[in-house]
Order: C-alpha cells, then structure tokens, then sequence
C-alpha cells in the first residue's frame, strides 16, 4: 500500500521503510495446531461459574464475577473513542479456551505439551530457565527474566519461580494467587479499576480466565525483570486477562509484557485489565511491545485491543512508568493511567503508537493528580500509514489539593501518505494555582537550551530541531528493557520530521 | 431522562414566540432552524460539547436577575466610528447613526423585507456550523432572533461600524449578518452587554480577496450571561480577524465556528479574558475547519483568573483529506491568580492531510515568582507588580489586533477594567 503513497518532502525514506516493513508481513501470524477445549460460546452466569470452576476458584471470587457480570448486563458499550468497527457479538464468542493437554495442571514446564513450548521457543521467548533471547548480545553477567506464558484463556506456567521465592517476590498466574495467596488478592484486585469502571473492564472482571499475579515484599529489589507474554491462538476466542501488580513500601520491579496472536479473516477480542498499587517509596516500571495481528492490508481480522491499564500510586514518594510500544491491533481502546495519590508521587508515560494500512489506535493516558508535589510527564509519538487513524487521547487533572505539581506533555504526530489521519484529543483541568501545567506539541518548541546549542554550531534551524527531537525520540526507545531492545530496534529509524501536534 | 424531558418541555415554551418573529425574507430559515433545534433538543450538562461549563444558565426559562449596570464609555470613540446603539435588544434610532455609509448598506432585521440579500445568508452559515458538533443554542437563536443588522459591504468600508449594547432587564436574542463582497472590506466593532442573559449570532460571508476584521469588548456587569456565536465562511484569498475582550459576567461562552471553503485564506481568532469571583465562568469554543490549500488559522486565547474564576478553552482544528498546506496554530493559556481558580482545556487536533503543519500548546500555572521578585527588588509595590505582569501576559493576545489605534483602545479598557472590578 505504502508503494504507491506519495510522501511529503522532508519525511526520510527510512522512515517510510520502517513502517513499510511493520506492515504486511507480520511474522507472528502462523497458528499451533492443538486440541483445544472450549466453554460453549457466548457469556451467561453459567458461563462465568464455569471459569471460575476451571480456575478452581473459592467461593467469594465466582461471587465477585457474578456481581460483576450483573454490572455489565447494564452497561453499554462505549463510543466516544475515535474507532469505527462493526458491532461485536458478545455471544458469538468462545470466552474459554484451554489446551487439552493443559487438563491437568503440569507440575512444572517439563510437563507442558512441547508443542506449546515450542509456541513460545518460535515467538522468541524463552522459557528454558537458563536461555536468554535469541539475538541479544550476552552481558557479562547473565540476564536472567522470569516469564508468565499465557496461551488463550491459561497460563502454562512460570519461569524461575524458585529463585524469585529466595526474594520473597511472588510471580504466578492470577489464577494461582486467588488459590495460594487469598488475602492479598481480596485486598487488592479491583481496588484500582473497580469492578464497574468501564463496559470492557467490567466484562473483564466477570470472565477474566488468567494472567499474571506479582508481588514483592518490602525494601525487596525483584532480582530480574518479570514478563508476562500473551499469545492468542484458537480461533473465534476472546482473551480476557488480569495482571495484579503490587509493589509494597519501597520494592522495585520492572516487568514486561508481549502479545501476538495468528492471522485469521475474523477480529478477535481481547480485553484486558492491569493493576497495579505502588506504595510508599516504590517503583514499578512497565513495559508494552504490543503486537497483536492487526488485520490484513484490506482491514479484514485483527484483533480488538480494548484494554484498561492503570497505576494507584498509593504511598508517598511512589514512581510508575508506563512504556508501550503500539504497532499491532486492528482497533486499539487503551489508556494506561496514572493516580497520584502519594505526596511527590511520580507518574511517567512513554508511547510510541504506530498505525498501519486499515489500523485504527485511540490512545493515551490519565494523569490523576491527587497528592501534593506530584509529578507527570507524558511523551507520545504517534504515526499514521495507509488508511490508518492514530488518536491520542489524554488527560491531565490536577485537583485541588494537589499543590505544587507538574505536569509536561508533548504528543507529537507524524501522517505518511495522504489517506491517513493523525488527532489529539487533550483534556486538561487544573484546580489549583501552585501546579503548572504544560501541554506542547510544536517542533519549535523543543528545549531552546539545545536548539541555541545546535544553533550556534552552525547547526540549520530545521536541522537543529530535528536532532533533538528525534535524540529525545531515541531516549525513549532507549528507556525500553533489554528484553524489548530487538522490536524496538525496527522502530528506532523512524525519526519524526515534518510532525504535527 | 428526567433532564431531557425538562429541556423538551422548556424548548416547546421558547419555540411559541416564533410566530411572532417568522416573516419577510428570514421566515422559511427561521422555520427550518426552530424544527432542528426541536430535533436536537437543548444541550445538557451530559453532552460532551458542554463538558466544562453548564449549559443550564442559558436553558432556563428566564435569566437569573441582575443588579445595577456597569455602564462604561464606548472604548472606540478616537475611531469615529458609525455607532448603532442596541438598548434592552431593541434598536435605539435616536441615539445611532444614519443607517448609510460609503460602499455600505445596513438594515434591520426586523424591517427586512419579502426578497433581501440576507435571506441567502441568514442561518445558513448557522445551518453549516451544527456539523460535526450540534449546536441547539444557535439554531435557537436563527429561529427567534427579534432583532440584529444587516451589513453589506460593497467596496473598502473606511469608517468602522459599531454596535453598541446598552443593557437593561431583558432577555436578548440578536443575529447579526455581515456579507463582505469581493476585493471588498468591513471593520466590526462591538461593546457592551446586550442584555441580562443575552444569546447573540453573527453570520459572516467573505467572498473572494474580501476582508473583515472584528473586534469585541463585553463584560464588566458581574451578574449578566453570555451567549454568542460567530460563523464565518470564506473564500479565495480572503482574510478574517476576531478578537474578544471578556470581563467577568457570570456566564459567558463565545463559539467561533469558521469554514474556511477557498485558497490562501487566513483566519485568525483571539480572545482576552478577565475574570474575578466564584461565579465568573469563561468558555472559549472554537472550530475550524480547514477545506482549501494554503491556508492559515491561528486561535490565540488569554485569560487571568482570579478569586475563584473559572476558564475553559475548547478549541479544535480540523483539517480535511485535501486541505494540503495547512497551517494551523493554537494557544491557550491562562493565569491562576489564586488558590481556587480553575482552568480547564481542550486543545484539539483532527488531521486528515500529511503536508501540514499544525500546533497547539496549553498552560496554566501561577505568576512567575521570579519576574514578581525582579519587579519588587525594584521597589514597586506588590500589586503594581502583579497587574504588571498580567497586563503583559494578556498583551500578547491583544497583539492579535492588528489595527495600531484600535488595539491602544482595547488596551485602555483592559487597563481600566484590570483596576476596577470587584470580584
């Protein structure tokens, strides 16, 4: 498509190539064939008590689901985002399903099919305890991340479990924590997006099937970066994940998460939702490479990212940071959000979200500031292609007692061809005057500490604007994990000449 | 649900006194307005157009009561300008000007007649301005409008044209149409607040190399409501200028819709607000709409707030597929002079075509400490220093005035009302 798309001057063609070899060839649509079992399509309470049956779930958790499902009957779906997609069925769809060979629970990943292992062994991931991935240099010391695999609507299983125990860190499926650690899910799963939130999260909170469970104790550093990878196969099957992250007084954690999914004509659902609490003095770092098939050159199947991703900076002196990486998706609805609520707490959100062929992203973040001497800082860099629509969508509070804050935004758009669309879309409320609050999304405005830098090296004015926008670019890039550094490579050449807000 | 049936049954009682008013050349826009504002219903509080300010000040039956009027002098005098007086909506013939002028005609609206050049004009642009967002309280406005003038510019006006409000007890409805023919060109200025709760429309079509520049000051009256909104259309190379001078008043929302249809056009909207008191409330609506090649818009807007005031920006540039070489500027800013100002903004951006280039930038913070130190180190008084610093602050918005003389004159009336509100 992008062959016949006549670009403006000044966009480099690397540009236009790194997006060309984004699009098109998706290199993670091959499917597995496996035997699967799936519930009976479509949602009902019966369904919902069968997947916490499945779950092996205690009673107050199918509870919890049914009051959710309750909820979600009276919901309806939401329509403000800037997407266009054909009306779901939400009954035509399989709500579980799980490998045959996964009946009964493998002990350990020696157990798991192979064939599924070597799902995972083709995606890149490793979940031989010893491996590294493929294609990254090996440090001196050796990197070690603990891996959540997460195959439709289960988790095969965990790496390293064993030595994140040694740490007193708890890494498991979300499905494994409400059987073995109960006390800590009750108290905190819904407690940043509450049952009724939203129309998808509420669906998410009835009929959530698996996904990841963290915790790490106090003053604990997690010893290695923990990943959760998503993998959707069977056909016609939603995938309905929760992640529970909770960092307690002062622990650190950086945890990653990937997704794909096979090449079919049919969209796919899926519908996520994270949480994660910070408390005093912790910092929880979390990154995205999100690349779920995103439909063919003709807009035909994809997956329908609807996603509700969101941090309760509950302690003082708490830090979140939210890094995504968005390339896939036929429609993507996400904003991971920020609730400040600690003094001199400090939300951060990095984005880069490119948009392909018929690919539509509505995207963004929430800076709730709650606490006194807050901080955010949102950077987005969104890229239209083809017949693509790139929205982001955000929005900056500062309440009232919110004394003091910051907040510094900059979204920046870039259009290659001239059938796509680029829009921002901004709230900002501030109810206070000792906060500032900054939203800016002009090339000329970039630091004029270093344009006077750059100037005064006989540097051209456009010249100078482009290196430091595309330095600060790399920056970004350059703050994803280790583990990330291959996808985002492909990413890194695309500079960003001739943005608009 | 219970708000809409409300609304409906509010709007049933404001659509009775059409009869009254649909006549001569207006009559069949009139009618057609009054059933689309009964299709769309009045706006509520829940509709996200009205997300920041509550439209229920301007949907109520009857406005709220004012206390004595504010009256001060017409800032435009030094322009000898050609003054139409409007008193309690009603147009005053003593106290204005002969309705004739160089390459210009004016009429009423009242007194248009069966067949009238407006009759093309009136409510059309309004028609074109409720997509993509609805906008009942203007289509209200074409069907009921009681009075308004009909400007025609035929060649170079050289002599401006003011409309001077003179406010009384009453609930105002005016539409204004303003055709500026080809090569031809109209300076609008208006001041004062036409009533106690006022919704005023101005219809503006510029042909080909036409110009029209348009200035406005209203405010001071702390208890009376604003509504006003100004559609432009434009064609080849023509220019458009709007700026606004806003003090207090307890509700006051400008929309500015523009269109802008030819090549080579500039349109540029600004607005300076001033506003003191918990129940000050300020909403800037803009929407552009760029569908020509090489054009230019700019949306400059200032407000200082103070003693609990409240400021909204709703600004939008929407760019279509083949609006090529577009260049599209937005500013929002604002001053909070106080703990519990409030500011709230929507700067937004809808893109269709690669080869533009289109900004926006917001902020809102406190005055800078630093500059408010350098001006005390240099022993001026605290409060000297503070309308210092806000004056320059709002200065760069009335730079959007182009006219030297006109932008001294709304300089001065930004100075006096700066020292003399009382929030």
């Amino acid at each position: 498509m992008l062959d016949q798309v006549k670009v403006k001057d000044g966009v480099e063609e690397e540009t236009v190539d790194a997006v060309k070899s984004l699009a098109g060839n998706y290199k993670h649509g091959w499917n597995t064939e496996i035997e699967m079992d799936f519930a009976p399509k479509g949602v009902n309470p019966d369904i919902v008590r069968l997947i916490s049956e499945k779950n092996e779930e205690p009673e107050w958790m199918t509870e919890w689901r049914l009051a959710a499902f309750e909820r979600w009957e009276k919901l309806k779906e939401p329509t403000w985002a800037m997407v266009d997609y054909p009306d779901i069925d939400f009954q035509d769809i399989y709500y579980y399903a799980r490998p045959k060979s996964m009946e009964t629970k493998p002990k350990s990943l020696d157990e798991v099919d192979p064939k599924l292992l070597e799902t995972y062994e083709k995606l890149g991931i490793p979940l031989a305890e010893q491996a590294l991935l493929a294609g990254v240099e090996v440090p001196e010391e050796e990197r070690k991340v603990a891996v959540d695999a997460v195959f439709d609507s289960v988790s095969l299983g965990t790496t390293f479990q064993e030595d994140l125990k040694k740490a007193g860190v708890i890494f498991c499926s979300i499905s494994e924590a409400i059987r073995e650690h109960p006390e800590l899910v009750k108290k905190y799963l819904g407690s940043v997006v509450p049952v009724s939130d939203n129309f998808y999260a509420t669906l998410n909170s009835a009929v959530f099937s698996d996904g990841s469970f963290v915790y790490v104790p106090p003053g604990v550093r997690c010893p290695m970066e923990l990943s959760t990878y998503f993998r959707i196969n069977a056909e016609n099957t939603g995938q309905f994940e929760r992640t529970l992250i909770i960092a307690d007084k002062g622990s650190y954690v950086s945890y990653l998460e990937g997704c794909t999914a096979p090449k079919r004509d049919t969209a796919q659902l899926h519908a996520a939702v994270v949480e994660i609490i910070v408390e005093e003095d912790a910092e929880v770092k979390y990154s995205t490479v999100q690349n779920w098939y995103p439909g063919d050159e003709e807009g035909k199947g994809g997956i329908y990212n609807f996603v509700t991703k969101r941090a309760d900076c509950r302690g003082d002196r708490s830090k979140v940071m939210w890094t995504q990486v968005e390339t896939g998706s036929a429609v993507t609805w996400k904003y991971p959000s920020c609730i400040l609520r600690g003094a001199e707490s400090q939300g951060e959100f990095y984005s880069i979200a490119i948009a392909n062929n018929y690919q539509q992203a509505d995207t963004g973040t929430k800076m709730i500031h709650l606490g006194r001497d807050t901080k955010s800082r949102i950077v987005s860099k969104g890229i239209s292609a083809g017949k693509a629509q790139n929205t982001y969508r955000g929005q900056v509070a500062m309440h009232p007692k919110a004394q003091n804050s910051r907040n510094f935004t900059q979204c920046d758009s870039l259009l290659i061809g001239d059938k796509c669309g680029a829009h921002t879309v901004p709230y900002i409320e501030v109810k206070n005057n000792s906060s500032r609050v900054e939203h800016e999304a002009t090339t000329s405005k970039v630091d004029d500490d270093q344009l006077f830098y750059c100037r005064q090296r006989g540097i051209g004015e456009e010249d100078a604007v482009a290196l430091v926008v595309n330095g600060f670019c790399k920056d970004v890039l350059q703050a994803l994990p280790m583990e990330f550094a291959m996808e985002a490579q492909a990413l890194v050449a695309i500079s960003l000449e001739g943005s608009v807000g | 649900m219970a708000l809409a049936l409300e609304t409906d049954a509010l709007l049933a009682d404001r659509l009775a006194g059409l009869e009254a008013v649909a006549k001569g050349a207006t009559q069949a826009a009139r009618r057609s307005a009054a059933a689309r504002v009964a299709d769309m219903g009045l706006p509520t509080r829940r509709d996200e157009y009205w997300k920041f300010t509550r439209p229920d000040a301007l949907t109520v039956a009857e406005p709220a009561a004012a206390g004595a009027l504010n009256l001060d002098e017409s800032p435009f005098d030094a322009a000898n300008p050609l003054t139409l007086v409007f008193r309690d909506g009603m147009f005053d013939a003593e106290a204005s000007d002969a309705l004739e002028g160089e390459n210009l005609t004016i009429d009423l609206l009242s007194a248009a007649a069966d067949i009238h050049w407006a009759g093309e004009i009136y409510g059309t642009l309004e028609t074109a301005g409720q997509t993509p967002v609805a906008r009942p309280l203007a289509a209200l406005n074409t069907a009921l409008a009681t009075e308004g003038v009909l400007i025609h510019a035929k060649g170079k006006v050289e002599r401006p044209v003011l409309i001077r409000y003179i406010a009384g007890e009453a609930d105002v409805i005016l539409h204004h149409v303003v055709k500026v023919d080809e090569g031809a060109s109209l300076t609008l200025l208006e001041t004062g607040t036409p009533g106690t709760r006022s919704n005023t429309a101005l219809e503006v079509d510029v042909a080909k190399e036409g110009a029209f520049d348009h200035i406005r000051t209203q405010g001071r009256d702390h208890e009376r409501g604003l509504l006003s909104h100004t559609f432009a259309r434009m064609q080849d190379d023509a220019e458009f200028k709007s700026f606004m001078l806003t003090a207090n008043g307890t509700l006051t929302r400008n929309e500015c819709v523009i269109e802008i249809l030819g090549d080579n056009i500039s349109a540029h909207v600004g607005g300076a607000a001033i506003g003191d008191g918990k129940d000050f409330h300020h909403d800037d609506t803009v929407f552009i709409t760029h569908d020509a090649v090489h054009c230019e818009s700019r949306q400059v807007f200032k407000k200082v707030l103070r003693n609990g005031a409240t400021g909204v920006f709703q600004g939008k540039i929407l760019v279509k597929p083949d609006a090529q070489k577009t260049d599209g500027y937005q500013i929002s800013q604002s001053l909070l002079l106080d703990e519990d100002s409030q500011f709230y903004a929507k700067p937004e951006l809808e893109i269709y075509a690669d080869d533009v280039a289109c900004s926006h930038g917001s902020t809102t913070g406190a005055i800078d400490e630093t500059a408010l130190f350098y001006l005390r180190s240099r022993g001026i008084e605290r409060r000297e220093a503070q309308e210092l610093l806000v004056l320059a602050f709002l200065a760069e918005a009335l730079d959007e005035i182009a006219d030297d003389d006109l932008r001294a004159a709304v300089q001065d009336q930004l100075e006096f009302w700066l020292r003399n509100l009382k929030g």
